[in-house]
């Protein structure tokens, strides 16, 4: 049976949901080891009993939060050598993606990265060229790493759960590795998370500074809140909630595009969303090309009229 | 200082690109500079003139690897201001994954000597898994610092922030580095006439893999390690109803919503 090692970084007093779905596509491709840093929770240990986890693994160090990647890798490329690993699952984000780069070059492995479905055999399945064509790709190593994208994968405890072993992995030196220096924590906003919300209304120029009616629709649906560009470079909002090329790719449920053009760069972060609004007084924008439902219309208007039925209709 | 910025010569996403060269590449066609690569490109020019420029020794090598045509991004590049370029090019690179192609481009760097920096844009706008900066930096044993979107250079340490989901970062790390940057970082320049006339008496070194010491059966798609067994184009989206707000389009909205289950 092929042994599967998950890295979960932080797992903190619960786990997030892309990594129950990182521990449920592990079970379903063989054994697996979660490799955790930092500390384990009695609410954690119990998760990974209750989704089969056969052993948690710690790192000697408990530094490693305070250098960029690179002793993190080293600490997973060990456990992979130590569990014999076929696969190793890593969160999609930027920080997991760059552990996979590492990792991959220590164990001669190949890596996939945004990584949405895994057949039996190691064959991940992946958009490339911003959405434009699903493509299969195999690694060729014995080992491969491999990054999976949250809100792929429905997450689901073991038939049976399982007793977690505990072990302790060496982490061998890194040399050279920069080291963090001052972190700012930024404020939680109590909205759900952008790239796993299974709503995103995104507002862009057309918002005139006044995002106002954005969080309002937002708040009505449950959504996260999301931008383009233009509305993050004006300030309008923080540099996390632009979607796009540079920013973050999402692909809810339903996407809400209020004033904004539809840019490729836009388009890039957000065409694979399933279903797409959007309103726009311009009836040329290039966002109407992809729109399931488009409104050529005022924001100012439309949204909060959206807002006050939905509200209404909830009771 | 030297600097060493990759610049990949990429399918311009203006266009509709498609794969359908061998093993499922990128049709290179219509190709330019991958536009998160003149982020890179303009701090190393920044770094290199607030240090008196080439006249004070300062060197901005544009290193780009892939066919014939990328030399254009090096001779863009050249146009913006860097000092001098070079192509790595073969015909054994074709079809490099990422591990190949950090593998190919850290010995290109160890062959160019000397580095005290390698800058590199924070994706490909093609393959977008931004793998490569960080194998290069661990083929190269080299502290890496990924996202920067500051950067600055002081004696033999780098200085850069990091705008992580849930904190910003200030990371530190001694020279020479591997550092991607973010489009947050600065406004590239555009080549100016000046720029144009003086890049063509610049030189652009072209290397073979031989030159570089490195076995074609470790790169393209022979030393690849990873393949891709198929691809499907997606059927573009097509537009759905478009209606005109006539003072009711936001009840509209609701009833689409609830129709599709959304609500
Ligand atoms: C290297 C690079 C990377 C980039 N990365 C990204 C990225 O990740 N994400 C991203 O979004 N962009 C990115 N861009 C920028 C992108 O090219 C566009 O400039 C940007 O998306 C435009 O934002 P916008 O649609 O909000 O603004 P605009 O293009 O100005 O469009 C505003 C829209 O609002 C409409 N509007 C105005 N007022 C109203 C109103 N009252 N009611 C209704 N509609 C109204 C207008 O008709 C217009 O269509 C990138 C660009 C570059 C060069």
């Amino acid at each position: 049976m092929t042994k599967v090692l998950v890295f979960i970084d932080n797992p903190g007093a619960s786990l997030k949901k892309s990594s129950l779905e990182l521990l449920t596509l592990a079970r379903s491709l063989g054994e697996s080891t979660v490799a955790i840093n930092g500390d384990l929770s009695d609410d954690v240990a119990a998760t990974f009993a209750e989704y089969g986890v056969g052993t948690v693994l710690h790192p000697s160090a408990n530094d490693l939060g305070d250098f960029l990647v690179a002793p993190k890798a080293a600490y997973l490329a060990a456990a992979a050598e130590t569990t014999g690993a076929g696969i190793v699952l890593v969160d999609n984000s930027p920080e997991g993606k760059e552990i996979a780069a590492r990792l991959g070059i220590r164990l001669n492995a190949g890596v996939i990265t945004d990584v949405v479905a895994v057949d039996p055999d190691g064959t991940a399945h992946k958009s490339v060229l911003a959405g434009s064509y699903n493509t299969a790709c195999k690694a060729t190593t014995a080992v491969s790493v491999l990054t999976l994208k949250a809100n792929n994968v429905a997450p689901e405890p073991a038939s049976a759960p399982s007793t977690p072993e505990t072990a302790t992995v060496e982490v061998p030196a890194v040399a050279n590795a920069a080291r963090i220096t001052a972190r700012e924590q930024k404020v939680a906003s109590g909205r759900p998370d952008l790239t796993d919300a299974r709503i995103v209304v995104a507002g862009g120029r057309g918002m005139d500074g006044d995002f106002g009616p954005v969080e309002e629709l937002a708040d009505a649906l449950g959504a996260a809140v999301g931008a383009s560009r233009a509305a993050t470079d004006a300030g309008w909002i923080s540099h996390d909630a632009q979607v796009g090329q540079t920013g973050k790719t999402v692909s809810p449920q339903l996407y809400i595009s209020a004033g904004i053009s539809g840019a490729i760069q836009q388009k890039a972060g957000m065409q694979t969303s399933k279903v797409i609004v959007a309103v726009n007084k311009d009836a040329e924008s290039p966002v109407f090309e992809i729109a399931d439902f488009g409104i050529i219309g005022d924001v100012f208007d439309v949204l909060p009229q959206a807002a006050a039925e939905i509200k209404k209709r909830k009771g | 200082m030297k600097i060493v910025v990759l610049v990949k010569h990429v399918p311009d996403a203006q266009f509709d690109r498609h794969l359908n060269g061998e093993g499922n590449t990128a049709d290179r066609d219509e190709s330019i500079l991958s536009e998160l690569d003149e982020y890179a490109l303009e701090a190393a020019l920044q770094l290199a003139e607030a240090r008196g420029g080439s006249k004070a020794g300062n060197q901005v090598i544009a290193l780009s690897m892939g066919p014939a045509g990328a030399v254009n991004a090096v001779k863009k590049s050249l146009q913006m201001g860097a000092t001098e370029g070079v192509h790595l090019t073969d015909d054994a690179l074709a079809g490099s994954d990422a591990a190949a192609t950090s593998l190919a481009l850290a010995a290109a760097v160890r062959h160019l000597g000397g580095v005290d920096l390698v800058l590199t844009g924070m994706a490909s706008t093609d393959g977008e898994t931004s793998l490569v900066p960080a194998q290069l930096a661990e083929r190269l044993g080299l502290p890496q610092v990924t996202f920067a979107s500051s950067l600055e250079v002081d004696g033999g340490r780098l200085t850069a922030r990091r705008d992580a989901d849930t904190s910003s970062e200030t990371v530190e790390a001694p020279l020479p580095a591997v550092v991607s940057v973010t489009d947050q970082i600065n406004e590239p320049r555009y080549p100016n006439f000046k720029g144009i006339i003086a890049a063509k008496r610049k030189s652009i070194t072209t290397l073979s893999l031989a030159d570089i010491g490195v076995d074609p059966a470790q790169v393209g798609f022979a030393g690849s390690w990873t393949t891709v067994t198929s691809a499907e184009e997606r059927p573009p989206r097509t537009a759905g109803t478009i209606i005109t707000d006539e003072g009711d389009a936001g009840i509209k909205l609701v009833d689409f919503l609830a129709a599709q289950k959304l609500l």
